[in-house]
């Protein structure tokens, strides 16, 4: 492998060989332990693990309410990214740091903050209590707390693509008559379709593993608001290795096949276009 | 569709893009605005499109932009009747070329919306009128940039508009690409006879290619008319110079008289080189340098007065015959000049390096009889 230009980092090799070094140690190694050690189970108790319906329930809050939150962000992100791209306000830049906030602020401390405010006698909560809307404790808090943790992964991810987007493309269409919804619909949207999905698969994906910040105000009722992560700790301090690798095992080849069909739809989308 | 605009200003801020500019644009005329950046050239032609509006005026009469006498100034863009083409073409990339073109026809409501087929036929009609009918389903990225400014040009002219305004239209492109363009547009104007504004900061583009220019600087009109018109009576020491190349020496100096101290323009066309005139008043200057490579040859002079430089343009063959030599002194001819006392102007005869008529200041601008020596 040559390459024409001189690059900055020494030898194709070389770079190549750290790189595959790196993932390898970071990302392939654990992710093949947690197979490895799921494997030590007969099919017959992996399939006990993996299908009692205590575990079959947590599959359905963490993927359902998963992609509701990722979903949700979609509308919410975009329209985020819009404000901060597109107009000029004081405290313009503190908004724009404050989306960060969900990557920073550890999960439990998120978690418990947001349990005390969407709690019974919260200061949210407390108004949404006589409406007959509970929020802590319901598969509605996991929702908000999955909502939070995904907010950042759209309104990153199309942040920049609306940044390079040139006003002159909305100018265009209007002098061509074309309505501000027409121009949505047919001119911007389309532009930011493929980071839409991006950010939405990056939600989804990292809603899926959440841990710290659903436990606090998800109640954990079996059957009705346990995550498959919650589950996956009890086993580990049961001491039940196998049994928690292999849910982790499923959750993994759950949402990468998830990620693999939105790929798919992605390159589809592309081609569509073009 | 004739155009007209009404004191219009526009501030930014502080930053005042239009002072107080009024024009009139004639039906079916191809119009340049001309001016350096910063002149306030787009913003005008944003205003007339709709895409920017002018500061509000107490006077009603005031910041008006008129359609064919009617009143559109709070007529929402995609609502006048313009087609805009911009300096970056902005097409839609996710859409093909086709597609591209039918979007100001698939955007009209249902019930005057033409049907499928009727689209298919005009976006056809209006590849055959750009030349780009191979191309209708390639997509943006896949053409060359003055591809992309046909397409943007098509997309513009689809929904027959009646008014067609450029911005920059070839600010994008190479050299050798915008000069084939030019004649292009020249040829596509007396096809289709839409009454046309284009901007441009290039004079050459400007006088090659309007029937009307609009010269602009500094938030103004400077002057509006033909190009022979405003090249050879400029109304401003600005016009005179933006537009093609021209010498600048103090008059009122030396053998240059003239009743007050002005500043007197000539073109290096305009100068011409003697040998053997022993006329007292005649102009000497020697000769600096002489470039013989080109269409036409070009001689640097310094005045034997003054010490100023400037540039004449000799015919070769006459450069020839002159046989000039690098340090020797020689006699120049001007044959027509400009002269601009403080703002004021006057045009003047010059034989033999005397000025043959007075500024007059205040007359309005009047050709000159000089075109002989």
């Amino acid at each position: 492998m040559t390459s024409r230009r001189r690059p900055v980092l020494p030898g194709f090799g070389l770079s190549l060989g750290f790189t595959m070094a790196y993932l390898g140690l970071v990302v392939l190694i654990p992710l093949a332990a947690v197979f490895i050690k799921a494997s030590g189970l007969t099919w017959h108790d992996f399939l006990a693990a993996v299908g009692s319906p205590r575990v079959l329930a947590s599959y359905r809050v963490t993927f359902g309410v998963s992609f509701l939150a990722a979903l949700f962000n979609v509308p919410f992100g975009v329209i985020l990214a819009w404000v901060l791209v597109r107009y000029e306000f004081p405290g313009r830049r503190l908004v724009d740091a404050l989306v960060d906030l969900p990557f920073a602020l550890p999960t439990a401390v998120a978690g418990i903050a947001l349990t005390a405010v969407y709690a019974k006698n919260g200061w949210i909560g407390r108004w949404l209590e006589p409406l007959g809307i509970q929020v802590a404790y319901t598969w509605l808090g996991i929702w908000v707390a999955l909502t939070f943790i995904g907010l950042p992964f759209v309104v990153r991810t199309v942040q920049p693509i609306l940044e390079e987007l040139e006003p002159e493309l909305e100018e265009a269409a209007s002098t061509l008559g074309a309505t501000r919804g027409q121009t949505f619909r047919r001119v911007i949207l389309p532009a930011l379709r493929p980071a839409i999905i991006t950010g939405f698969a990056l939600a989804f994906a990292r809603a899926v593993g959440e841990y710290g910040s659903v436990v606090f105000i998800a109640g954990n009722r079996p059957l009705h608001t346990e995550i498959t992560p919650l589950l996956i700790i009890t086993k580990l301090e049961q001491y039940d290795y196998r049994g928690a690798t292999a849910l982790a095992s499923v959750l993994l080849f759950g949402s990468f096949g998830l990620l693999f069909l939105i790929q798919l739809l992605q390159r589809r989308a592309r081609r569509a276009a073009g | 569709m004739s155009i007209e605009v009404r004191n219009l200003s526009k501030h930014f801020g502080a930053y005042t893009a239009l002072g107080n500019v009024s024009l009139k644009v004639d039906t079916g005329r191809l119009t340049a605005l001309l001016g350096p950046s910063g002149s306030g050239k787009t913003t005008l032609l944003r205003i007339i499109a709709g895409l920017e509006y002018p500061d509000p005026s107490a006077d009603p009469e005031a910041g008006r932009v008129l359609f064919h006498g009617e009143d559109v100034s709070h007529v929402a863009a995609g609502k006048r009747g313009v087609g805009f083409v911009f300096q970056h073409y902005a097409l839609f990339k996710h859409m093909t070329v086709s597609d591209n073109i039918a979007f100001g026809l698939t955007v009209l409501p249902r019930a005057t919306r033409p049907s499928r087929e009727q689209i298919a036929a005009r976006v056809r009609e209006l590849l055959g009128l750009v030349q780009l009918d191979q191309l209708g389903g390639r997509l943006p990225d896949q053409l060359s940039g003055g591809q992309r400014q046909r397409v943007a040009l098509a997309r513009a002219l689809a929904v027959n508009p009646k008014v067609l305004l450029l911005d920059e239209p070839f600010g994008a492109l190479d050299a050798q690409v915008r000069k084939e363009m030019r004649s292009w547009l020249r040829r596509l104007h007396e096809q289709i006879h839409v009454t046309t504004v284009f901007v441009t900061h290039d004079q050459e583009e400007a006088l090659e290619l309007a029937d009307e220019v609009v010269v602009m600087n500094n938030a103004r009109i400077e002057q509006v008319g033909d190009p022979q018109e405003v090249y050879d009576r400029p109304v401003s020491p600005f016009v005179i110079e933006f537009l093609g190349n021209v010498n600048r020496l103090a008059a009122g100096t030396g053998k240059l008289r003239t009743p007050g101290e002005d500043v007197l323009y000539v073109r290096p066309h305009d100068v011409d080189i003697q040998r053997g005139t022993s006329d007292p008043h005649a102009l000497r200057a020697r000769v600096l340098h002489v470039f013989s490579a080109g269409s036409y040859g070009r001689v640097l002079l310094q005045r034997a007065d003054s010490g100023e430089q400037f540039e004449a343009e000799i015919a070769r063959d006459r450069l020839g015959d002159l046989e000039l030599k690098q340090g020797e002194e020689v006699n120049v001819v001007f044959r027509h000049v400009r002269l601009f006392p403080r703002g004021e102007f006057t045009e003047a005869d010059v034989r033999d390096g005397r000025l043959s008529e007075a500024p007059r200041p205040g007359a309005p601008p009047v050709h000159g009889a000089g075109e002989h020596i």
